[in-house]
C-alpha cells in the first residue's frame, strides 16, 4: 500500500557533510556501479558514445556558489543529492500501483519495479529530483540506501553500508539510524546543526545536511616584527641560540 | 503483490570471486577489489587493507568497468595504410609488427642510437622502460614529468631530498593546519581527500592557495585567491614576516639544515657564494662551543648561525645569515608585494601569524626515544603541526622551480619537515640529490648507454652538452637552457625533432602519451609537425611507433601501433625502484595482474618490449645464447635483479618468499603478492618514523631492506650550492661556460636562495593586450584523458566551459544565452563557451582540461559533445616563447628544469556574436580504427 | 513541466468526454436511438481515448492495470477507478436510451455525478503536487471541471448553458494565470531553501551535476518564453471562451454552427492545457539553476 507508515522502527539515512565534500563524484559513480548490477533493472545509458549521452543515476553532485551576505569572497559548495527517504514522502502516496513504498522496519523508500508502470508521477511529487525514470526499462529508479548491502551477510560487516558511504574518500557521507539519538548520525546532526532541504515542502526528510563551517573569517593577527634590521636580527639570533 | 517486494533484510550474492589488484584509472595506484561474476567484472571497490586508499575509491576507479569494456579498445597491432592522421590502418599480427619495428630500430642501434627518441607518458614502469632505453643505447628517453610537475619534484629533492605526492605526505593524524598550494584536483587524490576529511574531523584547519576555488579549495577554511605566478612572492613575504618576528625553529635549522654552512661572502673572490670546505671537501660551520670552524657532520658540533669567519681576507657567513639578510629586506614586505599577488597585506600577515602560532604554540611532543646520526640520544620527538602540499599550480610556471624551493624553505624554517604533525617522507625518500644518479648521454653505436638517462646534476660538469655547446639529448635536457631537467622535456621532443634542433631523428617511439592532443602544448602545430613532409615527400619525422590501449587521438598519427591491454588485463609492478606506494610509516609496493584475460590480440606494452628487446638482441633482454631472457613482463618482474638481491618487487623475496627488501628472486613472488591482496608492506620501527634523514634507526632500517646500501644522512639545503655553481659559471668562472645569449638568464634565475621573477610569457607579451591569466585543471573524476570514452564519466563532464570571473563576465556583456567567446593568446585563437564563476581570482579564467576531443577519436560519434562543444586550451599555448627577434627558439619552460610553463598563459577574451556555435578550431575527423561504440548500454543486465 | 502531447490529449479529451457524458446523464439533452448512439459514441470515445492516450505516457505499460489498486492514497489510482465506475454506471443508461428507448433517470444522474468526480480526481493528480506551485491551488480542479462542463455542454448542444459556464471559465482561467504569476515559478522555495545555503548568502549554480541532459531536466525543466506564453494565453482565451460565447449569443443556433464552435473551443482548450504544463515550474529546477 502506498499509504505511509505512521512511524518506522528505524530511520536509516545519510548525514552529508558539506564542509568536507570536495565534489569528486566518487559517490556518484560507485553508486551507479553497484546499483546497475544489483537491485532491479540496470541503470541504463542512452547514446552512450554519441552526441549527448544521458543515463540514470541515483546520486548526483551539484556545485553551487554562495556569496556571503556580509561581504567577502564567494564560496564554492559541492552538494551531493540522492533520495532523502522522507518521513512524509509525497512520492509514495501518489503512486497508483503500489510500487513505491516506505518500509516500516527502517524507513527506506523503495520502488518495487515489478509493480511500477513508469507513469513518473512520483518523480513529479519529489521536490528533490531524487527519482529518475530509466529510459530503457521504463521503470522508476531511486536510491535504495543500498538495501542489498546494508543487511547483506555475504559482505563483511564493515562493508554493510551504502556504496556511496563505503567509497567516499573524504568521509563526507555518514550512514546511520536517525531514530536513535545516540547514533553517529544523530550526534553529528546535533553537533553541527544538521538541516533539512526545502523544509517548506513538509516532507520531513530523514537525510540531513551538515552545513559548511564559517569560512574566510577576517583576522587582524600579525606577527610582532621586533627583529626589523639585519643588525638587530643578529643580536636576537645570538640570544636565541644561547637559549637552545 | 507484497511477495514481489525485496525481503526485509535482503542478502543477495555479491559476486563469484574477488581479485585484488592495483587501479590505473589515474596515477594514485589505489588497491582495488575486482568482483567477478561469470568471468565478467561486476563491481570494483577500494581495498580496505591497502595503504594508499584504505578502502575508498574515487569516481575514476569506480568507473573502471566502463574503461575496461570501452569500445575504443584497440584489438590488434595496426599498420598505417592511409596518410598520417587519416586513421586508415590495417590490422596485422604481432610478428609482423615486431618485424616492422625491428626493421627501423636495428639499423639505428648499429649506427646512431640517438636517432631513436623513446618517450613514455603516464608510464608506471619507468625503471623498466628506462632500462630498455639504456640497453638500446639512446640518450633520448624520459617520461612525462617534464610536462607535468618536474619543478615540484626537482625543487623538493634539491632542497630536502624529496617533494610532495609520492615523495611524502602530511602527518594527517596529527597536523592541525594544512596549507595547500596550486593543487589541481588530481595528484594523490584519494590520500589527500582522506587526509582532509580526517584532519577536519580532528578540528584542523585548511588554507587553500589557488586562483580557483574548487575542489580542495572549496572546503578550505581560508581561501587565498592568488594571482597566478606570484606564489613565490607570497611565500617570501611570509618568510619575511617570520624572520622579522624570530618565528623560526633555530634548533631545527642549526641541526638539520645547511643554515650553519659557511659561505664565501666576498664578491670579488672566484669562490664567491661557495661553501668553505676542508681538505676532504666537507663543508665547514663555526662550532658554537669553540668558535672555530669544524666539519658540519662531526659529532658534538653545534653550528653557530650568528657568528662569521674572516679567513685569508675573505668573510664567510653562515648560509642562514645570507638568507635572513635577503628576505628581511623591505622588498619582501607584505605591503610591497600584496598588489602583485592580488591579496591584501593583512591577509599575508595574518596567514604568516597563523602558521607561526600553530607551529610554535601548538607544538606536540611524542614520548619516543631516538638517536640521531651524530649519535646524540633524544628523549622525545618534537612536532610542529603545520603541513603543506603543492602541485602544478605553483610548478607549471617558468618561475616554478624557485617557487617550489621557496615553499620548501618556508616548511623548513618552521621546523615542520619530518616531524610529528608536519610533512613526512615516504620511502625510498628522503634521498638527497647527491644520492641520485647523474644524467648520462654517452652514446656508442651497438652498445648500451653509459649510465642512467636521468639524474641530478650538481654543477656545470654534469650537463649533457657537446664540446661545441650543442645538446646531447633531443629534448635539450641538462643544457644551459634548463640545467636541472631531471625528468627530461617530453613536450619539446616533437618540436625539436621537426626543427632538426639539435639534430634530426629517425624513429619516435612513444607510450601512453597523447602527444597529438592534450599531452602536448600547441596541439594544432604538433599535428602539423607529425604530418609534414620534406622535399622528398617523406615525413619530416620518418617513423612513429605508438603504444596505447585505446583509440586515442595520437593513434591516428602513428605508422605502427602496438595495442596495450587494459589495466585489469596486465602485469605491472609499482616498484620501489620507481614510484612506489609507500606511506610515511612503511615501505610498500604492489602489483597488477590479469584479473581478467584479454579477449583481443593485445599485449602489455612492457611484455612487447621484452619481445622487441630480445629481437634486437639488447643486453639484459637476451641470455648468453641469444635466446629471449624474459618471456614477458611478469617474468622480468619476478627474476630481474637491479643490484644483487634487489629487484622490481621488494616483498616476498628469497626462494621461500620470507625475505623483505633484499633476497634472491622468488619464483612464486607474484602469487605471493596476489595472496596478500596485491601489495606488500613493511612498517618502519616506531623510533625511526620521524627525523628520517638524521635518524640512525631509520638509516639502519633503510639499509636493511635495501633502499640504499650504506647509511646516507644529510642536511637540508636552504642554500643550494649547485645553483650557485651554475650562476658562477655564468659570471665567467670555470671551463664550462654557458652560451652568451643565456648568460644573463642563468645569472638571474639560478640563484642559490629562491628569487621571484616575472614568468617569461608574461614578461614577453603586452599585458594590456592580453590582460588575463588562463589556467586548466583536471576534474577529480577525469584526471587522465582516458576518461572521455568512459560512458559514465563523460556524462558528468562531456563539455567544458571557460570559467570567467564576474568582473569580466559583466564587462563583456555575457549572458546565459550569449555565452560563446573567442579567446586569443599571442599564439592562437579558439572559440568556446564561457560560464560565470565568482570564487575566482578576478584576472584569471580557467577550464577543465582534456575534455575536448578530436572528431573520430575514442570510438565516439563524430558529433560527440566533446568534439563540438568541448575545447582544449592547449591550442593557445606554445612550447616556444614569442620570437624575440634574435632568430633563436626560446622554450616556454622553466629555465632551471625545463618544466613546461603552461600556466604562464595570457589571453584576451571577446564575446562571439549570437548564433549557433561549435567550438574552434574544429579539426577534421580521423577515421576510427575501432568503429564506434554502441548506441545504448545497460551494463549489469547479465548479472540479473 | 514538459508538455507531453499524450498527457495534454488525455486530460483535454477525457475531460470533454466525461463532460459530455455528464450532460447526457442529466438528460440534457435526453436522446434516444441513433442520436443517442452517436452522442454516446462521442462521449465514450473521448473519455476512453483520453485514458488510452495517457497509457502512451507510461514507461512500463504492462503494469497499467495495477494502477487501480491504490485508491486509498493515490489520486491517479482514484481517477482510474472513478473513470471505470463512471463508464460502467452510464453503460446501462446509455444502452437503455440507444436500444430500448428508455431513460433510467436515477442511473443517469448518478453517472453524471461520477463523471464530475472523475474529472475532479484527474485535476487532483496535479493539484496535490506541492512541488509545482502553479498547480497547487483550488483553482486547478475548478478549471478542470469548468472546461469539462463547458466543453461537454457544447458537445451536448446545450450551448446557452455552456456559454454561461464558459464565461465563468474565462474568469477563473484569468484568475489562475494571475495567481500563478504572482506566486513565482517556484513559490516559496528558492535555491537558498533548497540547499540550506541561504545561511551563507545568495546562492547560484556553478556547475550542474552532469553536462548533458537527464530525465529530470527533460521532464521538469521545460521553460516557455514570456512572449510565446502571452500569445498562447490570448489564443486560449479567445478560442476557448470569447469566440464561442460571441458566436452562441450572436449567431443563429443550429448544427452548422456546432462544428466551428467546438473546433475553436478545442483549439483554445489545447492551448490552455499546453500552457498548464509548459508554464508550470517544478521546484527541482532550482537545483539546476533554472
Amino acid at each position: 500500500m502506498t499509504t505511509l507508515p505512521t512511524s518506522t522502527e528505524k530511520k536509516l539515512g545519510l548525514a552529508i557533510d558539506l564542509d568536507t565534500c570536495v565534489g569528486c563524484h566518487a559517490c556518484v559513480v560507485n553508486c551507479k556501479e553497484w546499483n546497475t548490477s544489483n537491485y532491479g533493472v540496470p541503470l541504463s545509458d542512452e547514446d552512450a558514445y554519441g552526441a549527448e549521452p544521458h543515463g540514470s543515476f541515483l546520486n548526483r553532485v551539484h556545485t553551487f556558489e554562495a556569496q556571503p551576505s556580509g561581504g567577502g569572497c564567494s564560496q564554492t559548495i559541492h552538494f551531493p543529492k540522492s533520495c532523502l527517504h522522507c518521513d512524509d514522502a509525497p512520492c509514495v502516496t501518489v503512486c497508483p500501483t503500489g510500487a513505491s513504498y516506505k518500509r516500516t522496519e527502517d524507513g527506506i523508500v523503495l520502488v518495487n519495479e515489478n509493480d511500477c508502470m513508469g507513469c513518473g508521477l512520483c518523480a513529479w511529487a519529489c521536490p528533490y529530483g531524487a527519482r529518475e525514470l530509466d529510459a530503457l526499462a521504463g521503470v522508476m529508479k531511486k536510491c535504495t540506501l543500498c538495501v542489498d548491502r546494508i543487511y547483506n551477510e555475504n559482505l563483511p560487516e564493515e562493508d554493510r553500508v551504502p556504496a556511496c558511504v563505503r567509497t567516499c574518500p573524504a568521509g563526507a557521507r555518514h550512514f546511520g539510524d536517525f531514530a536513535d539519538p545516540n547514533s553517529n548520525v544523530s550526534k553529528l546532526v546535533a553537533e553541527r546543526g544538521g538541516i533539512d532541504l526545502m523544509p517548506e515542502m513538509g516532507t520531513a526528510p530523514v537525510n540531513k545536511y551538515l552545513p559548511p563551517r564559517p569560512k574566510d573569517v577576517p583576522s587582524d593577527a600579525a606577527l610582532n616584527g621586533e627583529n626589523k634590521e639585519p643588525k638587530g636580527f643578529l643580536a636576537w639570533l645570538d640570544k636565541a641560540l644561547e637559549a637552545i | 503483490m507484497t511477495d514481489t517486494k525485496v525481503a526485509p533484510r535482503p542478502s543477495p550474492k555479491v559476486s563469484d570471486e574477488v581479485r585484488k589488484t592495483t587501479c590505473y584509472m589515474c596515477a594514485c595506484r589505489c588497491g582495488i577489489n575486482v568482483h567477478l561474476e561469470n568471468g565478467k567484472v561486476k563491481y570494483i571497490e577500494g581495498n580496505r587493507d591497502h595503504p594508499v586508499n584504505q578502502g575508498v575509491l574515487c569516481a575514476k576507479g569506480s568507473a573502471g568497468i566502463m574503461q575496461h569494456y570501452a569500445p575504443s579498445r584497440l584489438r590488434k597491432p595496426l599498420k598505417r595504410t592511409g596518410p598520417r592522421g587519416s586513421g586508415e590502418f590495417q590490422e596485422i599480427s604481432w610478428d609482423e609488427a615486431y618485424e616492422i619495428a625491428a626493421g627501423w630500430l636495428a639499423p639505428l642501434r648499429e649506427t646512431a642510437p640517438e636517432k631513436l627518441a623513446f618517450f613514455t607518458g603516464r608510464d608506471q614502469s619507468q625503471s623498466f622502460t628506462s632500462f630498455w632505453a639504456q640497453a638500446f643505447g639512446t640518450p633520448n628517453y624520459a617520461a612525462h614529468g617534464g610536462f607535468c610537475s618536474v619543478n615540484m619534484a626537482a625543487a623538493g629533492i634539491y632542497t630536502m631530498g624529496g617533494a610532495f605526492w609520492e615523495f611524502g605526505q602530511p602527518d594527517w593524524d596529527r597536523t592541525k593546519l594544512f596549507m595547500i598550494f596550486g593543487v589541481a584536483e588530481d595528484h594523490d587524490s584519494n590520500p589527500i581527500k582522506i587526509g582532509i576529511g580526517k584532519m577536519k574531523g580532528n578540528g584542523g584547519r585548511v588554507i587553500g592557495v589557488n586562483p580557483i576555488r574548487s575542489g580542495y579549495n572549496a572546503v578550505a577554511d581560508d581561501w587565498i585567491g592568488i594571482t597566478p605566478g606570484t606564489d613565490a612572492l607570497f611565500i617570501l613575504a611570509m618568510i619575511h614576516e617570520l624572520l622579522k618576528a624570530g618565528k623560526v625553529d633555530l634548533n631545527y635549522l642549526s641541526r638539520y639544515t645547511n643554515a650553519g654552512f659557511l659561505v664565501n661572502d666576498n664578491p670579488d673572490d672566484a669562490d664567491y657564494g661557495l661553501f668553505l670546505r676542508d681538505k676532504d671537501g666537507t663543508p665547514q660551520v663555526i662550532d658554537r662551543a669553540t668558535g672555530k670552524p669544524a666539519k658540519y657532520d662531526k659529532k658534538g658540533v653545534k653550528p653557530d648561525l650568528a657568528a662569521h669567519l674572516r679567513k685569508g681576507g675573505v668573510t664567510y657567513k653562515p648560509a642562514f645569515q645570507l638568507l635572513a639578510e635577503k628576505y628581511l629586506d623591505d622588498a619582501y614586505a607584505p605591503e610591497k608585494i600584496a598588489d602583485q599577488c592580488g591579496l591584501s597585506a593583512q591577509k599575508i600577515k595574518a596567514t604568516a601569524a597563523e602558521l607561526a602560532r600553530v607551529a610554535f604554540e601548538e607544538e606536540i611532543t611524542l614520548d619516543v626515544e631516538w638517536t640521531d646520526w651524530k649519535g646524540e640520544k633524544h628523549k622525545t620527538m618534537t612536532g610542529r603541526p603545520v603541513s603543506f602540499h603543492a602541485m602544478r599550480g605553483i610548478s607549471a610556471h617558468s618561475n616554478g622551480f624557485q617557487t617550489c624551493r621557496a615553499l620548501h624553505i618556508l616548511q623548513i624554517l618552521l621546523g615542520s619537515v619530518e616531524v610529528p604533525g608536519g610533512f613526512r617522507f615516504k620511502p625510498p625518500y628522503p634521498k638527497p640529490p647527491e644520492a641520485h644518479p647523474k644524467p648520462h648521454a654517452g652514446v656508442q653505436p651497438g652498445k648500451p648507454l653509459d649510465g642512467p638517462h636521468l639524474g641530478y646534476p650538481l654543477g656545470p660538469e654534469h650537463l649533457l652538452i657537446n664540446e661545441d655547446g650543442s645538446a646531447k639529448r633531443i629534448d635539450k635536457a641538462y643544457t644551459w637552457e634548463n640545467p636541472f631537467s631531471a625528468h627530461g622535456l617530453m613536450h619539446m621532443v616533437i618540436s625539436n625533432a621537426y626543427a632538426g634542433d639539435p639534430y634530426k631523428i629517425d624513429t619516435l617511439f612513444m607510450y601512453m602519451a597523447n602527444m597529438a592532443w592534450n599531452s602536448t602544448m600547441n596541439t594544432s602545430e604538433v599535428i602539423k609537425m607529425l604530418t609534414d613532409k620534406d622535399e622528398n615527400g617523406d615525413y619530416v619525422i620518418p617513423h612513429f611507433i605508438y603504444s596505447d590501449a585505446y583509440s586515442s587521438e595520437t593513434v591516428a598519427y602513428a605508422d605502427l601501433v602496438l595495442p596495450d591491454t587494459t589495466y585489469l588485463e596486465r602485469h605491472d609492478c609499482i616498484s620501489l625502484l620507481d614510484r612506489p606506494i609507500c606511506e610515511a610509516e612503511a615501505a610498500a609496493d604492489s602489483i597488477r595482474w590479469p584479473v581478467v584475460e584479454p579477449d583481443r590480440d593485445v599485449k602489455g606494452f612492457q611484455s612487447a618490449l621484452c619481445d622487441l628487446g630480445a629481437k634486437l638482441g639488447l643486453p639484459g633482454f637476451v641470455n648468453d645464447d641469444g635466446s629471449q631472457k624474459y618471456a614477458d613482463y611478469a617474468d622480468y618482474i619476478q627474476n630481474h635483479e637491479r643490484r644483487p638481491g634487489v629487484g622490481p618487487l621488494a616483498g616476498f623475496r628469497g626462494p621461500n618468499g620470507d625475505k623483505n627488501g633484499r633476497g634472491e628472486p622468488n619464483p612464486n613472488q607474484i602469487q605471493a603478492y596476489i595472496d596478500n591482496g596485491g601489495f606488500w608492506i613493511n612498517h618502519i620501527p616506531e623510533n625511526a618514523q620521524f627525523y628520517k634523514p638524521w635518524n640512525q634507526h631509520y638509516q639502519d632500517w633503510a639499509v636493511e631492506i635495501g633502499l640504499f646500501d650504506a647509511a646516507a644522512p644529510y642536511v637540508f639545503n636552504l642554500y643550494l650550492e649547485p645553483m650557485r655553481k651554475l650562476q658562477r659559471a655564468a659570471e665567467g668562472h670555470g671551463d664550462i661556460q654557458p652560451p652568451d645569449h643565456l648568460r644573463d638568464r642563468v645569472k638571474a634565475t639560478m640563484t642559490p636562495l629562491p628569487e621571484w621573477y616575472e614568468p617569461f610569457e608574461e614578461a614577453a607579451v603586452n599585458k594590456d593586450e592580453y590582460p588575463i591569466h588562463a589556467l586548466t585543471q583536471r576534474p577529480m573524476h577525469m584526471y587522465h584523458s582516458w576518461g572521455s570514452q568512459n560512458a559514465w564519466l563523460r556524462q558528468i563532464t562531456g563539455v567544458n566551459k571557460l570559467y570567467i570571473p564576474g568582473k569580466i563576465w559583466d564587462e563583456k556583456g555575457f549572458t546565459e544565452e550569449e555565452n560563446w567567446a573567442y579567446v586569443t593568446s599571442t599564439h592562437g585563437k579558439i572559440k568556446c563557451q564561457v560560464a560565470r564563476m565568482d570564487a575566482l581570482n578576478e584576472n584569471t579564467v580557467w577550464t577543465w582540461n582534456a575534455i575536448g576531443k578530436k572528431r573520430g577519436a575514442w570510438a565516439l560519434s563524430e558529433d560527440a559533445q566533446e568534439a563540438t562543444k568541448g575545447f582544449l586550451l592547449n591550442h593557445l599555448i606554445n612550447e616556444l616563447l614569442p620570437p624575440k627577434g634574435d632568430g633563436r627558439r626560446w622554450a616556454n619552460s622553466d629555465p632551471v628544469t625545463g618544466q613546461a610553463a603552461w600556466f604562464d598563459l595570457r589571453v584576451k577574451i571577446e564575446k562571439a556574436p549570437p548564433g549557433e556555435h561549435v567550438s574552434e578550431p574544429a579539426l577534421p575527423a580521423s577515421k576510427s580504427p575501432v568503429g564506434q561504440g554502441p548506441k545504448d548500454i545497460a551494463y549489469g543486465e547479465e548479472f540479473k | 513541466m514538459h508538455p507531453a502531447p499524450s498527457v495534454i490529449f488525455f486530460t483535454a479529451f477525457s475531460g470533454l468526454g466525461f463532460g459530455l457524458l455528464a450532460w447526457l446523464g442529466l438528460g440534457l439533452p435526453t436522446v434516444t436511438g441513433w442520436t443517442a448512439f452517436f452522442m454516446y459514441l462521442l462521449g465514450y470515445g473521448m473519455a476512453v481515448g483520453g485514458l488510452v492516450s495517457s497509457v502512451f505516457h507510461l514507461g512500463n505499460k504492462k503494469n497499467a492495470v495495477k494502477a487501480f489498486s491504490q485508491w486509498r492514497s493515490s489520486w491517479l489510482s482514484r481517477e482510474g477507478i472513478m473513470a471505470v465506475i463512471t463508464l460502467l454506471t452510464l453503460a446501462p443508461y446509455a444502452f437503455g436510451q440507444v436500444f430500448l428507448d428508455t431513460t433510467l433517470r436515477p442511473l443517469g444522474l448518478l453517472g453524471a455525478l461520477f463523471a464530475m468526480v472523475t474529472v475532479f480526481t484527474t485535476s487532483m493528480i496535479y493539484t496535490q503536487l506541492k512541488t509545482v506551485p502553479r498547480w497547487n491551488t483550488p483553482l486547478t480542479p475548478i478549471l478542470f471541471l469548468l472546461f469539462s462542463i463547458g466543453g461537454g455542454g457544447l458537445f451536448a448542444g446545450q450551448v446557452h448553458a455552456a456559454a454561461a459556464f464558459l464565461v465563468v471559465l474565462g474568469v477563473v482561467q484569468v484568475l489562475a494565470w494571475m495567481q500563478g504569476d504572482a506566486k513565482g515559478a517556484t513559490g516559496d522555495s528558492t535555491l537558498e531553501t533548497a540547499t540550506g545555503l541561504g545561511r551563507i548568502g545568495k546562492t547560484r549554480l556553478l556547475e550542474p551535476p552532469h553536462s548533458g541532459q537527464n530525465y529530470l531536466l527533460k521532464e521538469m525543466a521545460y521553460t516557455v518564453g514570456r512572449k510565446h506564453a502571452v500569445k498562447l494565453r490570448a489564443v486560449a482565451l479567445i478560442c476557448a471562451v470569447l469566440l464561442p460565447v460571441i458566436m452562441i449569443l450572436l449567431l443563429p443556433n443550429g448544427h452548422a454552427l456546432a462544428v466551428p464552435l467546438i473546433a475553436l473551443h478545442i483549439l483554445g482548450l489545447l492551448a490552455a492545457r499546453w500552457l498548464f504544463f509548459a508554464e508550470a515550474a517544478h521546484v527541482v529546477r532550482l537545483y539546476y539553476g533554472k
